[in-house]
């Protein structure tokens, strides 16, 4: 038996018929092919599903479809505007936060959630708010340097405007 | 040869972009025309006589195509072990059939008993459980110690003693129980390294497909090395034709070995999707991942280092038990002995060395290469002695390894140096490295404040590591002889495409180790040409002509020597047209900035000219063939010796026995850099994924040969917040033997900081009073508080 959701995602609407089972990862990558949310495990454990519901990183491999109906969701191909990338995105770039790419995208949104709430994080708070996902390659240094890039692009730009 | 600079600079990633954005093409992401998708039903015990299996029930569920069992694939080969090692005594490895799916026992869990293919994962999940699989369940052995002891049960029936061979290597046992027995100070460590599971965190993939029009098959492989497993899958388990495979592995997520090999999904997925003429897809779950791909490590090891008077390490004696887990995988041969063995001359000239390994199965799973493949077993071993003997000796760590450490040669003015254990180290000054790491941690300083700690009842440590590998992997004829049964060599081809713009095709895989950037470094500078004007292509097998695929930390030795290879050809044709266009003999010409001139005038083409000639060859050299594209099959010379000095200083928290990582120093020397950046994100990793072997990690079987620790809830591997800010410094010493100089930086870290953390929690616990040994990795609160309590035998 199926039931309706209608969602927003990356600022589209969406309205599909899902089954109750279907999990929101899998319905943003099979259904809607956005498949730059990774499913790294399914205990919500090592975050590469991180989105945003709502505004808030969420660890979508253990959400339900239906449980996202009328939510605005955003995910990693939602977070660039307008072909400008995200201080965040250019941070992991800038500072090599990144090899094989796998846990990134989560990384970033969950990196995006905390920079909304603290701008100007340190260390500590950085690597507290990142303990949710794993990276198996880095080692973590250059993922809190990227982080540390991207708030202090942020506090300049705003400082501009 | 010209050089614009990109050679030695910290560029910043090129394939960046896609993974920040979320446009990565990783194998679960491809969804094909008529898709079908798999489901394993897989044994629930270690070890299990299969009695039954109904699938009637579920072959009428809703969306099922096809179910297969073992008796489907009674006529069908299994995966093949790609390292010959033979017995002591000559003869050859017990190599049982590892099955695509398993007819008569199960022997780990996960073991694959049927396959169940549908329309939709659901439904093939649904009718997996559908299934009826009744199965008898047998004794296990799960300890490799305990697995060769008389009346243990059999994992294979026809493997005695479930051995699959005893090895050895060095100097004559006698010669060093001779030197032992002169011998003032024996340091004897019996220890566990134990079983780690690598835990890439992309689950592993398959996608295959079959056209039976073109009666051509296409994989897409979550692999570090598609050629390899086309050439393993074709020639050894399938018997198709290989020029009728393509082998794709796109964009892969983290690997450290564990995606080496060649996995029975792969084959059984190609099989099936030839029966169904429909693509079938499979991707491991988490939980799968945990019993499925191979582990790494599970030595049980017994070792003594003997001293002289003036704490010269006179003799060395090794023997290891090696748990290779149920069946042997592609590599899982060479890693205890040619990958262990070998190392085990460290940077010390010990005189004497024996080691003896025997390779056992149990009921567990497969264990193979994981990031430092036997090297971090030998450089465990061997730092843990060292560190051990000091405190023993009451000498300073740091000065023992002084007195110990083989002079500095560069192995161009000074020969190589042969070691007891079969190799040749290439260059080395290891002496330097250890100078700097103590430079860096301010030595004094540190042992100063853990004295002052110990005045105040807190226990402060700081442990050493200084460690060699052998990479580069590897001279064919050398591992041929050593029983390998492929060549490891690698291809490199540059084409350069009639505007001047260059597309390098590699057998190399990138799976996070940037070679989309560092390849294209060497290329541009080596032509003088801009970065954006190269495209390196890798991972599909009809694109890039070969390839050995990247492990061992081989790519840049191997791979990107293949490449300097074809950048050389291409210059010396390129001097060719130039001369003719300049009516100059090509003796005269030199190459520099990406321009051909006449030596000793102003006369010159550029490179983007020279390349429209060769495809627009008017004016033209009358014998030469047009085109400038050249492929290179480069084969090394030697293996590849980096090394390095790690140390780490730690507290412990006498109440609870938590581990406190303070600082981390790694001072590396990975011969000449291409970019620093990327050798510093690859000494980062190694080194946390040796600090999780130190600190957090552990594969837990029980006696039932469960994994009670099979997930991320319950296997702890380092986060974030584990870890201090690294302090990292390098040392340059040239590879003599490969046109880059360059060793390999994948594995150095993880080879050389396990042991760092853990002489640091034993020194910390010995300036409390606590004369410890050993405490079994990972040092977790709960077994450093019992070691300092005396709870432990």
């Amino acid at each position: 038996m199926s039931t309706r959701i209608n969602v927003t995602v990356n600022g589209l609407q969406y309205s599909h018929m899902v089954e109750p089972r279907l999990l929101l990862v899998n319905y943003l990558r099979d259904v809607l092919r956005l498949t730059g949310t990774h499913v790294g495990c399914d205990t919500s454990s090592c975050g590469a599903c991180t989105i945003h519901v709502n505004g808030k990183a969420t660890k979508c491999c253990t959400l339900l479809a239906v449980q996202a109906d009328g939510c605005e969701i955003t995910t990693i191909e939602g977070l660039s505007h307008n072909g400008e990338l995200h201080p965040l995105q250019e941070g992991f770039n800038e500072c090599h936060g990144l090899q094989c790419g796998f846990c990134t995208p989560g990384m970033i949104m969950m990196a995006a959630d905390l920079l909304q709430h603290n701008p100007q994080p340190t260390e500590e708070s950085i690597r507290h708010a990142l303990e949710g996902n794993f990276c198996r390659c880095t080692g973590y240094q250059n993922i809190v340097k990227s982080v540390q890039y991207a708030a202090e692009k942020m506090k300049m730009s705003e400082a501009v405007h | 040869m010209s050089t614009n600079g990109l050679i030695g600079r910290s560029v910043k990633r090129v394939e960046d972009k896609r993974f920040t954005t979320g446009h990565g093409n990783y194998t679960d992401d491809i969804i094909l025309p008529q898709q079908t998708y798999a489901v394993f039903v897989r044994s629930q015990y270690a070890h299990a006589r299969i009695v039954r299996v109904d699938t009637s029930v579920a072959r009428a569920m809703p969306g099922v195509i096809a179910i297969f069992t073992g008796a489907d694939l009674a006529n069908v080969n299994g995966v093949p072990c790609g390292w010959q090692v033979n017995f002591k005594n000559g003869d050859t490895m017990k190599e049982p059939k590892h099955p695509l799916l398993v007819a008569d026992k199960a022997r780990h869990v996960g073991d694959a008993i049927a396959i169940v293919i549908a329309e939709s994962k659901d439904q093939a999940t649904d009718a997996a459980e559908a299934v009826e699989v009744e199965l008898e369940e047998l004794p296990c052995v799960v300890d490799a110690y305990k697995a060769v002891q008389p009346g243990a049960a059999l994992v294979h029936d026809d493997v005695p003693n479930n051995k699959s061979f005893d090895w050895a290597l060095g100097n004559p046992l006698e010669e060093v129980k001779e030197a032992m027995d002169k011998a003032t100070h024996v340091t004897t460590l019996e220890f566990v390294n134990q079983r780690l599971v690598p835990n890439a965190i992309e689950p592993r993939s398959y996608n295959s497909s079959y056209d039976p029009v073109s009666e051509k098959y296409t994989l897409y492989t979550s692999s570090q090395n598609p050629h390899l497993i086309r050439l393993l899958m074709c020639a050894f388990v399938l018997g198709i034709p290989e020029h009728k495979v393509r082998v794709v592995s796109p964009d892969v997520g983290g690997g450290f070995g564990s995606k080496i090999f060649h996995y029975t999904e792969e084959a059984l997925l190609t099989w099936c999707s030839k029966q169904l003429n429909r693509p079938v897809k499979w991707t491991s779950e988490r939980s799968e991942s945990f019993l499925l791909d191979a582990h790494g490590r599970d030595h049980v090891t017994k070792a003594e280092m003997g001293f002289d008077e003036e704490g010269k390490i006179v003799a060395l004696r090794v023997k290891t038990y090696a748990n290779l887990g149920a069946y042997l995988s592609t590599f899982s041969s060479c890693i205890p002995t040619y990958l262990h063995g070998t190392l085990l001359q460290g940077l010390y000239t010990t005189p004497k060395i024996n080691v003896d390994v025997t390779a056992v199965f149990t009921n567990t799973t497969p264990v193979d290469a994981y990031r430092g493949a036997g090297r971090p077993e030998a450089t465990y071993l061997l730092e843990r002695l060292i560190d051990l003997a000091a405190l023993e000796m009451d000498v300073d760590p740091a000065d023992l390894r002084f007195r110990n450490f083989i002079p500095p040669f560069d192995g161009v003015q000074q020969p190589g140096y042969q070691t007891q254990v079969a190799l040749q180290y290439d260059s080395g000054n290891y002496e330097g490295v250890l100078k700097k790491g103590l430079e860096m941690v301010n030595y004094p300083e540190v042992r100063r404040a853990q004295q002052e700690a110990a005045h105040n009842g807190k226990l402060v440590g700081i442990g050493f590591s200084t460690y060699i590998e052998a990479c580069g992997i590897a001279p064919s004829a050398v591992v041929g002889s050593l029983g390998c049964r492929a060549g490891l060599f690698e291809v490199g081809q540059v084409r350069v495409q009639p505007t001047g713009k260059v597309s390098v095709y590699t057998g190399s895989h990138s799976h996070g180790q940037g070679h989309e950037t560092t390849f294209a470094q060497i290329v541009a500078d080596k032509l003088g040409i801009n970065l954006t004007d190269v495209e390196v292509v890798h991972g599909d097998s009809d694109s890039v002509a070969f390839g050995m695929g990247t492990y061992g930390s081989r790519s840049l030795a191997v791979g990107g020597s293949a490449i300097m290879k074809s950048i050389e050809k291409i210059i010396e044709k390129g001097k060719k047209i130039a001369a003719h266009k300049l009516e100059a003999s090509a003796d005269d010409i030199e190459f520099a900035s990406g321009k051909f001139t006449v030596k000793g005038t102003d006369r010159s083409i550029g490179f983007g000219e020279i390349a429209l000639t060769a495809y627009v060859p008017h004016v033209y050299p009358k014998d030469l063939e047009p085109g400038l594209d050249f492929s290179s099959f480069y084969d090394p010379a030697n293996f590849t010796y980096p090394f390095g000095c790690h140390i780490a200083v730690v507290e412990v928290d006498k109440e609870t026995g938590k581990v406190s990582l303070k600082r981390f120093v790694a001072v590396d020397d990975v011969g000449n850099v291409i970019n620093p950046m990327i050798v510093e994100g690859q000494i980062h990793g190694g080194v946390v994924q040796g600090i999780g072997q130190a600190l957090f990690e552990g594969a837990e079987y029980d006696e039932n040969g469960q994994l009670t620790n099979g997930s991320y809830m319950d296997y702890c591997m380092p986060r974030a917040d584990d870890l201090p800010m690294f302090e990292t410094a390098s040392q340059v010493t040239p590879c003599p033997h490969n046109p880059l100089g360059v060793k390999g930086a994948g594995e150095a870290g993880t080879i050389g900081s396990a042991p760092a953390i853990v002489n640091a929690v034993i020194d910390a616990l010995w300036s409390g009073g606590h004369k410890v040994k050993d405490i079994r990795m990972p040092l977790t609160s709960e077994r450093v508080w019992r070691a300092m309590n005396e709870l432990i035998s």
